[in-house]
């Protein structure tokens, strides 16, 4: 799974669903890594095959739109695009 | 993955300005953060390079052209979310409010239905035994219309291809 992790302070289970390509996923990715704290993102845009499946089902899944950035926090709330506000309130940050 | 694929500054620069200038000669904008928009065109280079075609950077492309016509930019939903939003989904286009500073941008919604749904989208049937002398064409990108025997090779507008036009009547 290519599944990456960036080393922070935990403020939670964070797993966000990124595109490579995409400006705003960029955007959101660099807001988790100023806030310093840990989280783990994908690009689903690189898989390949099954696994891209399997992880277009899962972002589908949180978020039926299946667009991008989705930010699942805590395996219980879904951010969907750059919303820095609802980010913090989210983290609690 | 991604490393190889990085699009080389002069070529971001010169599809930047084409896109920049197409834009402006069919009334559109570009989105005046222009380390912004050629953040955009090197995603747009790099799908091209990838899949073919210039899809959204800001979406998932399937890697199948007849599936993603409506997403290759400017996509099908461009327009609508620049009227209700002020800019297009991925933010490469604006609105004049926009661009004069007078309106600030937030994430957009997803205006694209999604796979479930679009797999089930059927042509619409076209309404009423209407007779025309030739039948009209639409630019799925930019709503421009002409009466002739088949769509032009590009809008002559938003400078879409033939493959994004629709029979209309």
């Amino acid at each position: 799974m290519a599944i990456e992790h960036v080393a922070g302070k935990n403020a939670g289970k964070l797993m966000l669903y990124a595109l490579s390509t995409c400006i705003w996923c960029r955007k959101t990715k660099q807001l988790l890594t100023d806030l310093g704290i840990e989280y783990d993102y994908v690009f689903v845009d690189l898989l390949q095959g099954q696994e891209k499946e399997q992880t277009i089902a899962m972002v589908e899944k949180w978020n039926p739109d299946s667009s991008f950035p989705t930010l699942v926090v805590n395996d219980s709330k879904c951010i969907v695009g750059f919303k820095e506000k609802e980010i913090r309130e989210a983290l609690k940050l | 993955m991604s490393a190889d694929e990085t699009i080389a500054p002069d070529e971001i620069e010169k599809d930047y300005l084409r896109c920049k200038k197409d834009a402006e000669a069919g009334g559109y904008h570009i989105n005046p953060d222009a380390d912004f928009a050629r953040g955009l065109v090197s995603g747009l280079l790099v799908n091209q390079a990838r899949y073919g075609y210039q899809s959204c950077p800001c979406r998932l492309a399937s890697g199948k052209k007849e599936e993603d016509l409506d997403i290759i930019c400017p996509c099908d939903y461009r327009d609508q979310d620049v009227v209700e939003y002020g800019a297009c989904y991925c933010a490469l286009y604006v609105s004049q409010n926009v661009l004069d500073g007078k309106q600030e941008l937030s994430a957009i919604p997803e205006r694209r239905p999604p796979r479930s749904l679009r797999r089930k989208a059927a042509a619409p049937a076209l309404a009423g035994p209407l007779q025309l002398p030739m039948p009209v064409w639409r630019c799925k990108v930019c709503g421009y219309l002409c009466a002739r025997d088949g769509p032009p090779e590009i809008c002559p507008i938003c400078k879409a291809k033939k493959e994004r036009f629709e029979r209309f009547l």
